[in-house]
């Protein structure tokens, strides 16, 4: 795999070739657990195998709260505090699939940044990213409907809301939404159909990752050096690398076990810190609660989405030139789902010809901004949308698209590059120097563990 | 989490306005010392019951708990009240039974009823459904090192009348301190001595409220007590699992890097 040299499965016994010839999943198996792994890779790379546990976990203790859960619209309240109450370790199984969805998001983000800056997008990995990018879509579209289930008060307004951002759409806008909600307001079929979904996505996603995986084993991991394995004999490509078991998977297993720990104490020791107290209260249509604020882990992108009101003057433009079909909502509405648009674009916006931020001196600090923006999108994204916050949320939101439709592909052009190391066996000698070249190589051939 | 670890940098960008965001009326919420908050806080047993009591004789009769079992009284983390106890406690209250088309006294196995008042809330979640405590500037902070405040709210809106009264639209409005907005429609339902404790505990208007909300912090998160010690077990097993593949990984990559094996 990977077009690079390594060795392959072998049957050695008679009913190994003869299931080997039938069915080669032993080998299958494995190519994908011995893939040859760039030896350099840092600890931002733990966060896939981070994102594969909290996937299993979400649909684990999603399986077994369905068990108990009635999705109708005067009993989902109660079931679920039926759950919390009555079902044995029930409060564990949804405090632990509430806080699940908030480390899905703060590990996907880690992710995410960890391919910007060290350009995983790049050729030949943008399948990789497009791919990565749906799943990501996908799993806003989960959470938000998962958030609908227990019925409380953010469940119902923030699906009103959220919902009646498609509403905003010219011509289509209001049959596209009641399509959505299956009436004209959230109600019943929006709460059947939202648990329809929300049971459906997961494998879906599930899917994709097996797609993910299988498009980044085909193209080899990127390395923080963003310098190519060498793929010209098995000898040189084993002194860049090391076999995925076991150096790679107890090196992520204990990352894992560290996050999971932080994650525990979390669930045990602050369950409803991330939360909203609203929605502790029952939906009610008639009540609309003072500030209706999303998850945390989607405030960047709600305040990219009240950030371009009319009073903008990009907007007014639009409005003007379009005759008023694109007014201030649906203009946020673009914004919103164009912000993803253009991270999606990243690998054809970059124009650089150097993968790694660590060789790139101006992207570097245009990054940090980048992320120090994410954060600042984030805090506002929670403030009423008074005094200063708007303005700080459109500068963020221009921030946001101003990374990647001007500084991407200007840098590439403007930029001076450091010089990269040759190999990743150099890149990786010099932070242990005590590993000789020779003996480096050595001992990844001396060691798989078979 | 990352609410908390929003850079502090920036917000020094939002002190001149973010003060004022929140409303005219400047809400106070005393920060309670309750048994229950930390990681290894527990109920204290006998204030729930204590509270129960406050409940039972002063707020059920607007208020109701109708997502709480009776049964849930005598269960352990909880009042903890013995079987028989809970069985005269639930006789009092008439439920609906379906089965036989009529009302009879309540077994344990019955829910609380729900609010005699149209306008009052069900108490079941209350403690869980409102926040004492916010920001600084959003960050999520203050929720971090006090909690979020469910019961201080409850307590401190119990305490903090302050005697005032208005009519507006035919309602009587009572000023409270701790309200969102300054006024609300439900007069004080503790001057202090309301209730006579069994065991003498002292009953002034700070102690009943304090009571009273403990109670309705067990009656939204009556599983705390079992949460926080899975938490506490979890915590440990993966700190010691952390530590043990710690190792393992040095060893297994110290001849990769050069280093010497242990």
């Amino acid at each position: 795999m990977a077009g690079i040299p390594h060795d392959h499965y072998e049957p050695k016994a008679a009913w190994e070739k003869s299931l080997s010839k039938r069915l080669p999943i032993v080998g299958l198996m494995y190519d994908t657990l011995m893939i040859p792994t760039p030896k350099n890779l840092n600890w931002m790379w733990i966060w896939g195998i981070v994102l594969t546990f909290v996937l299993v976990l979400q649909i684990v203790t999603g399986i077994v709260l369905v068990m108990h859960y009635t999705p109708h619209v005067d009993y989902a309240f109660s079931s679920v505090e039926h759950i919390m109450r009555n079902v044995n370790g029930g409060h564990m199984l949804r405090y632990i699939h509430m806080n699940g969805a908030s480390l899905f998001f703060v590990a996907v983000y880690a992710h995410i940044l960890r391919g910007l800056y060290y350009g995983s997008y790049k050729a030949p990995r943008e399948i990789t990213w497009i791919i990565g990018m749906l799943i990501y879509l996908l799993m806003m579209g989960t959470a938000f409907m998962g958030y609908v289930l227990p019925w409380g008060q953010m469940s119902f307004w923030g699906a009103t809301v959220i919902t009646g951002l498609f509403g905003a759409i010219p011509f289509v806008g209001d049959a596209l939404q009641a399509w959505l909600l299956g009436g004209p307001a959230v109600d019943n079929a929006t709460l059947n159909r939202f648990f329809s979904l929300h049971y459906l996505l997961p494998f879906v996603i599930l899917g994709l990752v097996v797609v993910h995986i299988w498009a980044f084993h085909t193209t080899g991991n990127n390395n923080p050096t963003g310098v190519e394995v060498r793929r010209t004999s098995k000898e040189e490509a084993e002194k860049d690398t090391l076999p995925f078991w076991p150096y790679f998977v107890i090196k992520d297993l204990f990352a894992l076990a560290v996050i999971l720990a932080v994650f525990f104490a979390v669930v045990g020791f602050m369950p409803n810190y991330l939360g909203h107290p609203d929605n502790y209260i029952e939906a009610d249509p008639l009540v609309t609660p003072s500030h209706i604020v999303p998850e945390w882990y989607f405030l960047p992108f709600y305040a990219i989405l009240r950030a371009f009101d009319d009073t903008v003057w990009v907007v007014q433009i639009a409005s003007f030139v379009t005759g008023g079909i694109i007014d201030a909502k649906f203009f946020g509405v673009l914004a919103m789902f164009g912000s993803i648009a253009v991270m999606a674009l990243a690998p054809w916006l970059d124009t650089s010809s150097i993968r790694s931020a660590r060789y790139r001196p101006m992207l570097k600090w245009w990054f940090w901004l980048f992320v120090v923006n994410f954060f600042v999108l984030m805090w506002v994204g929670a403030m009423p949308a008074e005094g200063i916050y708007p303005i700080i949320a459109l500068i963020g939101s221009a921030y946001w698209f101003a990374y990647f439709l001007i500084i991407l592909p200007l840098l590439g052009v403007i930029e001076k590059p450091l010089a990269q190391p040759d190999t990743i066996e150099d890149d990786f000698v010099a932070h242990y120097p005590k590993s000789s070249k020779d003996a480096a190589g050595g001992q990844a051939q001396a060691t798989p563990a078979e | 989490m990352f609410r908390t670890l929003t850079l502090s940098a920036v917000a020094a960008l939002g002190l001149a306005t973010a003060g004022h965001a929140a409303g005219a009326y400047d809400t106070h919420i005393e920060d309670f010392d309750f048994s229950f908050e930390g990681p290894f806080g527990a109920y204290d047993q006998n204030q729930l019951q204590r509270g129960l009591q406050v409940y039972t004789e002063i707020c059920s009769a607007c208020h109701g708990l109708k997502f709480v079992p009776i049964r849930s009284l005598s269960e352990e983390g909880g009042p903890s009240m013995p079987e028989d106890q809970v069985r005269a406690y639930a006789e009092q209250f008439e439920v609906y039974d379906a089965a036989d088309d009529d009302f009879r006294a309540a077994r344990p196995s019955d829910y609380f009823p729900e609010s005699g008042l149209e306008t009052a809330p069900d108490l079941s979640l209350m403690a869980k459904a409102r926040a004492g405590f916010h920001g600084p500037y959003g960050l999520g902070i203050n929720q971090f090192f006090k909690g979020i405040g469910g019961p201080e709210y409850i307590a401190s809106l119990l305490t903090g009348y302050t005697g005032e009264e208005k009519e507006e639209a035919g309602v009587t409005l009572y000023e409270n301190k701790a309200f969102p907005g300054g006024w609300l429609s439900m007069a004080p339902p503790l001057y202090g001595e309301d209730v006579e404790y069994a065991d003498g505990h002292e009953n002034d208007l700070h102690h009943l409220s304090e009571d009273v909300a403990a109670f309705l912090m067990w009656t939204a998160e009556p599983k705390m007590m079992a949460r926080k010690q899975a938490g506490f077990v979890g915590v440990v097993f993966l700190t010691l699992l952390s530590v043990l593949l710690y190792l393992t990984n040095k060893r297994l990559w110290a001849p990769v890097k050069g280093k010497e094996t242990l």
